[in-house]
């Protein structure tokens, strides 16, 4: 938004730096003040006299200049200048942006005294501007020799950019700004005086609207005996300074009103609409129209077009048709100032993948009132600056005009919502600074919305109006002085979770955290079976890709991934874990939510890593969440090395996995080296904890400990022994530790050694020794009976 | 006898005082005091005393065992004082050198950042709630004074599942829920994962964490807003921290705000974290819309309330300098390790 365009519109004062920040503290947040022309000194317009070859280069050129008090000889590379042109011409001693200063010199032996400038030297986007004045000199209309240019062109201003909520489409516009920056400002708003010169001849053409459901008004104009060229110099640098190219006279006009108003309008070519009849209607089924931008567009039934008798010459709210467009021969315009329903032009626009500045528009929802000004705003531009003549009798189809808002809100009320005391007549100032009208009735206000402010509906909108320009920040902070207490703490479920968490960094893991997206590829590279549940995965409709198309229902291919991402790095010792949940539906497509779980899963390598380290880590978190009686079996899951990985069974609930994983699944990861790995569902083991501790009483009587070596075959599981022992001993055992394993040297082929240590004790009197001989010894003769297991 | 006492004593005061280590302190113990010492072997002169003499003598060999005895001792601790000495002054060690290591995980930085954020808002008699990250459409906007036409749901890419299920792209839909389930007075957070259809890069993921806030009861005013947030930006952020509000938009609060905090790198005065403003954009609140109240069951003429949401990768991005935000998700451990 221009800063001096913006003062047609307020007088205001301010510089551009308090105009933004007032602006943002009142809501219409500002990202960025760009300045223009603040360092052009001394570039003057000048015309060129004559141009000729430089002697001594071919590629220059040398040429006279009048800038009014004298006629320079200047040197220059650029190629799209002729004698007659104007154009800016920097004088010897001036400033350009970015610090440039221009010296009068000597090129290729040929004086210059000064130098011709581009429109970007000038600080302007180039981008924007038609052909002719890219890459080369900036050519000016004809104004008055020796001119500054900064007066020529308007070109000193500060130029605002913000950040609109999709609420307030109003703002989207110069008058819409202005307003905002009067009420915040305690100014005066002024609109542009809009005054129509109508000529005799009645206006030929006829609107008729067929969908009134997504079109609630149509205005129209006829413009008679338009000259198309160049608008003036200082419309086209007020469109470019908003980042619109300038097109010619009838565009730029359309153009300009919609950045003043707000309205998007569009100008067709009327001889070249059928029976100068527009019907707004729906689409045909796979009705065609090349749009403006030369591309054909395939249509549809839910899309709104604006035809003639014969075809479909626009598509409504987006873009004009190519059939219609205002061409350099085009001499009757009719101007379009229309309403459309916001949500069909998005679901247009994005059906098509087209987007205009009028459609980006139209999608907020505008205001139906401001069309019939917009109409007669762009009628007399186009009187003024296109030479044409306008026609009697403006077109306006409203089928169902809009009922104008009243509300009744009670100011005690707001003043309650907001922590405020604010009296009613500084509510009422307020809100008719942004030209709400208040009628006060008894308590209440009765509050007429502007049609512009259709966002404005209930009494909470009304108290936003009142906080945001009596500032947000005057507003007195307060500590729910009015509300009850609560408690503020974990539940039991969360403190459980805090504590699995601990346990597992107290365990020297470290936390990660991973996306949720994954693919069957990553299935694939831990071996998951086709016809596994871990499969059947909730769907994303709309992916980033097919790699990240499934929510996980493992977090093991993760932990690898970071595994290789360490490994890789030469990270040595690895030990991670991470707390987050899988997603398992129960029935595909989904019909209710998945199961979400929340799902512990752990990585380790490194030199000291093991089998045992890691189910150490598991045994010690069953220990601190006091899960007591868990099993350890053969998991049989060809993600994991089927003789080094374990299933955790509590009873009949499996509570997770863990092992060395699988060979295969390491190589497709191309990771070295052993990886140990595993997944617990945290859900169970936080129902199953019990962490309710009572105190033990500590033993008065001594414990007898006696150790026990036994041979076993090589397949027997220690926790077998452990457990003959444990039953034969029964209560007078106190407690059983495994100390050895042992293979090799002196053991036959095919056994072990196995030795425990046991405490025997009695919590109710000193033990004798022959007591403890007597169950040692029916252990040692148990373990024979059952396991086979000779005394070493 | 008495002499030959007299004699004993001198001979035991010259060597017990040049003795030098505590062997022969015990060494000169048994020669003396032994029961074959020397003492003893003088003693059993006792006999030929006369009668009369003997107490005088036996008094006089008492003292001298006494004062043998004290030297003795005397001197043992002084040897045993010496030597303690001795062996301290040998035991120097390096105490430049490392300790031995004690393995301890690291809280990923999320987390940490997000347990100081819960534990100032249970203080504040906020408890914790938590929803589901795949959520019906119907929570995520209609509820939410979003309906499908509405123009802020072009803002968000929404990962969709089927026509009424999707990713939740905000914690807002546990608001939702909670006011379904529960009656004011509702103090809660609702930290965790949303989804939103944005390519990975230094500043966007499709996944990333935040992180709700909602109050629900009678006579809850914006000022009450503004207060809560402000002690949680000081207590965040530091006790100088300053904040602002600006009038924002959100379908489901009314008025709305966002809160900036005076930049905690430079204090206010500009620099590179915030962008040469002083301010940094931390988080959206409002005042819970009726509309919202009154679809969740409660009844906005009787109660009000306020939430709040909050980014937890941008906090910890800016709390600890993490200029991108990959290497959140990356977990290089030498990452996570610093933290």
């Amino acid at each position: 938004m221009s800063l001096s365009w913006l003062k047609e519109f307020v007088d205001i004062d301010e510089d551009a730096k308090a105009i933004a920040e007032g602006l943002t503290m009142s809501g219409s947040k500002v990202e960025t003040i760009t300045s223009y022309g603040k360092e052009i000194s001394n570039v003057v317009v000048g015309k060129i006299i004559s141009l000729e070859k430089h002697p001594n280069a071919d590629k220059l050129l040398v040429g006279i200049v009048d800038v009014g008090t004298e006629k320079l000889q200047i040197v220059t590379g650029a190629q799209n200048i002729k004698v007659g042109d104007y154009i800016p011409v920097a004088l010897h001693g001036a400033t350009l942006p970015g610090g440039v200063k221009i010296k009068r010199g000597k090129l290729r032996g040929i004086e210059s005294n000064g130098m011709m400038c581009s429109a970007e030297e000038l600080g302007l986007d180039e981008s924007l501007l038609p052909e002719y004045q890219r890459n080369g000199i900036f050519i000016l209309p004809p104004f008055p020799l020796g001119m500054d240019i900064n007066e020529a062109l308007q070109l000193k201003d500060d130029v605002l950019e913000f950040e609109i909520t999709p609420n307030r489409p109003d703002c989207l516009s110069m008058v819409g700004i202005a307003r905002e920056v009067a009420a915040t400002f305690k100014k005066k708003f002024k609109m542009p005086v809009v005054e129509v010169n109508e000529s005799e001849e009645q206006n030929p053409a006829k609107v008729t609207i067929e969908a009134t459901d997504l079109c609630f008004r149509y205005v129209a104009r006829v413009v008679k005996n338009v000259k198309i060229g160049p608008s003036p110099m200082w419309m086209q640098m007020r469109l470019l300074k908003a980042g619109i190219r300038p097109i010619n006279n009838v565009v730029d006009v359309t153009n300009y009103v919609m950045l003043e108003l707000g309205q998007p309008l569009h100008a067709f070519d009327l001889d070249k609409v059928e029976n100068k009849h527009i019907i707004v209607r729906r689409a045909r089924e796979g009705e065609k129209l090349v749009t403006l931008d030369g591309k054909e567009r395939i249509l549809d039934s839910s899309m709104l077009v604006i035809a003639d008798e014969k075809e479909a010459i626009g598509l409504a709210g987006v873009m004009g048709g190519e059939n219609t467009e205002i061409t350099d021969t085009t001499v009757n315009i009719l101007i379009e100032s229309a309403n459309f329903k916001g949500s069909n032009i998005r679901h247009t626009s994005k059906k098509l993948g087209l987007r205009s500045e009028a459609s980006s528009r139209f999608e907020k929802g505008l205001d139906p009132e401001i069309t019939v000004l917009a109409c007669e705003r762009a009628a007399q531009l186009m009187e003024k600056y296109c030479g044409g003549t306008v026609l009697k009798g403006l077109v306006d189809e409203y089928p169902k005009p809009i009922e104008k808002t009243v509300l009744t809100v009670n100011p005690h009320r707001i003043n309650r919502f907001l922590g405020t005391d604010l009296p009613t007549s500084q509510m009422i100032e307020i809100l008719e600074s942004l030209e709400f009208k208040v009628v006060q009735k008894g308590d209440d206000l009765e509050v007429t919305v502007p049609h512009f402010r259709r966002d404005v509906t209930i009494e909470a909108d009304i108290a936003e109006e009142i906080a945001r320009l009596f500032g947000y920040n005057n507003i007195e902070d307060s500590l729910m002085k009015n509300a009850q207490t609560t408690l503020g703490a974990l539940t039991k479920e969360q403190r459980l979770e805090e504590k699995a968490r601990e346990v597992l960094l107290a365990c020297g893991l470290n936390e990660i955290v991973t996306m949720s997206f994954m693919g069957h590829k990553d299935l694939d590279k831990i071996n998951v079976p086709l016809d596994s549940p871990l499969r059947k995965a909730v769907k994303i409709i709309n992916p980033l890709g097919e790699d990240q198309s499934l929510m996980r229902t493992t977090l093991l291919p993760f932990i690898l991934n970071v595994a290789y991402t360490n490994y890789s790095r030469k990270v040595q010792d690895f030990k991670v874990f991470e707390i987050s949940k899988i997603f398992m539906p129960k029935e595909l497509p989904l019909k209710e939510l998945p199961q979400e779980i929340k799902t512990i899963a752990i990585g380790m390598y490194g030199k000291d890593v093991d089998f045992y380290s890691l189910k150490g880590v598991i045994e010690a978190l069953f220990e601190v969440m006091g899960i007591k009686g868990v099993e350890y079996v053969r998991a049989e899951d060809p993600s994991y090395h089927p003789g080094r990985s374990a299933k955790i069974l509590l009873g009949d609930e499996t509570l997770g996995i863990f092992g060395e994983i699988h060979p295969d699944v390491l190589e497709n990861y191309d990771i070295p080296v052993r990886v140990y790995g595993g997944e617990i569902n945290l859900d169970k083991v936080i129902q199953y904890a019990n962490v309710e501790n009572r105190y033990m009483p500590l033993p008065k009587y001594p414990a007898v400990e006696r150790d026990i070596a036994v041979l076993v075959d090589g397949d027997i599981f220690v926790k077998a022994v452990e457990k003959v022992i444990l039953e034969t001993g029964g209560k007078l055992i106190d407690k059983v530790e495994l100390f050895d394993v042992y293979k090799g040297p002196n053991i036959p082929e095919g056994k072990k050694s196995v030795a425990f240590s046991i405490w025997y004790r009695s919590y109710g009197r000193t033990l004798t020794d022959e007591e403890v001989n007597v169950i040692h010894n029916n252990i040692v003769e148990a373990l024979d009976k059952k396991l086979g297991a000779k005394l070493r | 006898m008495e002499e030959l006492l007299r004699k004993l004593y001198e001979d035991a005061q010259k060597e017990i005082l040049s003795a030098d280590s505590l062997q022969q302190i015990e060494n000169l113990r048994v020669k003396y005091l032994g029961k074959k010492g020397e003492l003893t072997q003088i003693l059993r002169g006792m006999g030929s005393l006369k009668p009369e003499e003997r107490p005088v003598i036996g008094q006089i060999a008492n003292e001298v065992r006494e004062k043998i005895e004290g030297l003795l001792t005397e001197t043992k601790n002084k040897i045993a004082q010496l030597e303690k000495e001795k062996r301290i002054k040998s035991e120097y060690i390096d105490i430049t050198m490392p300790g031995k290591p004690y393995e301890y995980g690291h809280k990923h930085p999320m987390t940490q950042v997000l347990d100081e954020i819960k534990k100032i808002f249970l203080g504040l008699g906020f408890s914790i709630a938590e929803g589901p990250e795949i959520e019906f459409t119907y929570y995520n906007f209609e509820a939410l004074n979003t309906p499908e036409d509405h123009p802020a749901r072009d803002l968000q890419d929404t990962f969709y599942v089927t026509s009424d299920i999707l990713l939740r792209t905000q914690t807002s839909p546990v608001q939702v829920r909670t006011m379904e389930k529960n009656k004011p007075p509702i103090r809660v957070i609702s930290p965790g994962r949303v989804y939103r259809s944005d390519e990975i890069d230094a500043t966007h993921s499709p996944v990333f964490h935040q992180m709700e806030g909602l109050v629900v009861d009678e006579g809850i005013t914006m000022g009450d807003l503004k207060g809560v947030l402000n002690i949680f930006a000081k207590k965040f952020f530091g006790e100088d921290t300053q904040t602002k509000f600006r009038p924002h938009y959100f379908p489901f609060t009314e008025p709305s705000a966002e809160m900036d905090v005076s930049c905690f790198a430079c204090g206010g005065k500009g620099c590179r974290v915030c962008g040469y403003t002083g301010w940094i954009e931390i988080l959206g609140a409002g005042m819970v819309h009726p509309n919202v109240l009154r679809m969740s069951g409660i009844d906005p003429e009787k109660y009000s309330g306020f939430a709040f949401g909050l980014g937890i990768d941008r906090i910890t991005m800016l709390k600890y300098g993490i200029e991108d935000l990959r290497l959140l998700f990356e977990n290089d451990l030498r990452f996570i390790q610093q933290f």
